[in-house]
């Protein structure tokens, strides 16, 4: 492969970063209408074998217990509200069917970026009077791995409407941004060498459709920032906190990466 | 520089006071100055000599981890990456100016390279703090990394 194609800047950076500032500057403009990877291609298809067969079988998958202790969460009263997210919603399979597909959203209210798991607290704090429950905690990974489960198979689907649009600009920029010791940016290894080795792993299209997952590294369930903060480190660039508006807002530029691949949720990964 | 803001001074610095910079040399708080000619830099970096079996570590190890984009099947490592060439032979195909050159800072030759600068710390943005203010890799590891990449031939 020739070094200009394998190595060279995505031949559209310019007018496309061109056309952002024109975004930021009238606030109006149409966001973008086909991500860079189309159709897009799910980190799975970059896993070995094995780990697609575990990710496959809902009887082999660890990403399951952390699916049925969620189950259980949804169930359980919670704050000095005494309601359950069932009291509110109700059969999840039903209320909360495709909701996941449309995660991270502007909410209207506070026009606040939230992923599921600031849904999830936001209702906590709101509706059960209860207090927040820290990222990474299993309850939480358990709670936002059962809701996103119930949209398995929907096509990702997330807003980049006007509302959406500053935080979309945003990851967009903090995607092509070089950083770290290592001076590399995620199109570096996402975009310009997809499919190569990166001493054992794979470099897939670093889509997050398959969030949380469980991850044979970890050996446990984990959520799309802690993987996030994982390639910052990998840069040995400063880390942004899990939740903070920096994975936010790279959370929603990646979501729309991945238009239309199915939410896979729980994901096995290496 | 920002990111250098708070740093320690490292012992690598030790030579600076001794080599006066030459013209257009490159000059840094904690890096030895050095000159390019051509695509090379031609004297070793603080004028050390280097150690081919320590390079071999350098490459292997969590210093240098140059297997993470390269393969160098002589060191009979397990797994290696592919971003960048294979570099079995490279000690025929570069002189030693130019293995250290593309060591030290190959952003010089491809300004859209990925490979990361192993000697060089201007111009990074975002640095962790443990690795602010210093380079990836000593003076000496560069020169022992370039003697072990001329015994690949
Ligand atoms: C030096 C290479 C490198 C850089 C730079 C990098 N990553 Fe990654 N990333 C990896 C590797 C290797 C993996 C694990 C294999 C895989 O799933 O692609 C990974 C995994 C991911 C995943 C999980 C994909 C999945 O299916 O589980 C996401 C999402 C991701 N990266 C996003 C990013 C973002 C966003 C950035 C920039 C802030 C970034 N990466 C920077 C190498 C990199
Ligand atoms: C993140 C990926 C990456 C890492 C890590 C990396 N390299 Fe490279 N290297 C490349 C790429 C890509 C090239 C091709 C030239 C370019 O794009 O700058 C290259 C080119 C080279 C060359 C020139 C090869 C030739 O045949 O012209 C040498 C020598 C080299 N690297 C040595 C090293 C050493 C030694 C290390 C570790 C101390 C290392 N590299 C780490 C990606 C990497």
């Amino acid at each position: 492969m020739p070094a200009a194609t394998r190595l060279g800047m995505v031949p559209d950076l310019g007018r496309w970063s061109a056309a952002l500032s024109t975004i930021l500057l009238l606030g109006a403009a149409p966001a973008p209408e086909t991500p860079p990877h189309h159709p897009a291609k799910s980190g799975i298809d970059y896993a070995s074998d094995d780990v697609r067969r575990m990710q496959a079988d809902d009887f082999a998958n660890p990403g399951m217990l952390w699916v049925a202790q969620g189950g259980k969460r949804w169930q359980e009263p919670a704050g000095n509200s005494g309601k359950s997210c069932a009291a509110c919603h109700g059969d999840a399979a039903k209320a909360m069917k495709g909701v996941a597909a449309r995660y991270p959203g502007v909410d209207a209210a506070t026009s606040e970026l939230l992923n599921l798991e600031g849904r999830i607290n936001r209702c906590r704090k709101d509706q059960q009077a209860a207090e927040p429950l820290a990222y990474e905690s299993e309850d939480l990974l358990a709670l936002t791995a059962y809701v996103a489960h119930q949209s398995r198979g929907q096509p990702l689907q997330v807003s980049v409407d006007a509302a959406a649009r500053p935080y979309f600009a945003r990851g967009r920029e903090i995607y092509y941004r070089r950083q770290g010791q290592m001076n590399l940016a995620c199109t570096h290894c996402h975009e310009q060498n997809v499919g190569r080795k990166l001493l054992a792993d794979t470099i897939s299209e670093g889509h997050g459709n398959a969030y949380p997952i469980y991850r044979l590294e970890w050996q446990s369930a984990g959520s799309l920032h802690r993987r996030l903060r994982a390639c910052y480190f990998g840069v040995r660039a400063e880390m942004p906190a899990a939740g903070s508006a920096e994975l936010l807002d790279l959370e929603l530029y990646l979501a729309w990466r991945a238009r239309g691949l199915p939410v896979e949720t729980p994901g096995v990964r290496r | 520089m920002a990111f250098m803001m708070g740093s320690r001074k490292r012992a690598v610095a030790g030579g600076v006071m001794l080599l006066s910079a030459a013209a257009c040399a490159t000059v840094s708080d904690n890096l030895v100055p050095y000159q390019i000619s051509g695509d090379e830099i031609r004297a070793p970096l603080a004028a050390l000599a280097g150690d081919a079996a320590r390079g071999r570590d350098v490459l292997m190890g969590r210093d240098g981890n140059c297997l993470l984009c390269h393969a160098v099947p002589e060191t009979g490592a397990r797994f290696m990456g592919n971003l960048g060439p294979p570099l079995s032979g490279v000690g025929a195909r570069l002189s030693a100016g130019q293995l250290r050159l593309r060591i030290v800072d190959p952003g010089r030759l491809n300004a859209e390279s990925i490979m990361p600068s192993y000697y060089r710390m201007e111009g990074l943005a975002r640095v962790a703090g443990v690795w602010q203010g210093k380079p990836v890799l000593t003076a000496q590891q560069i020169e022992d990394t370039v003697a072990y990449l001329q015994t690949l031939r």
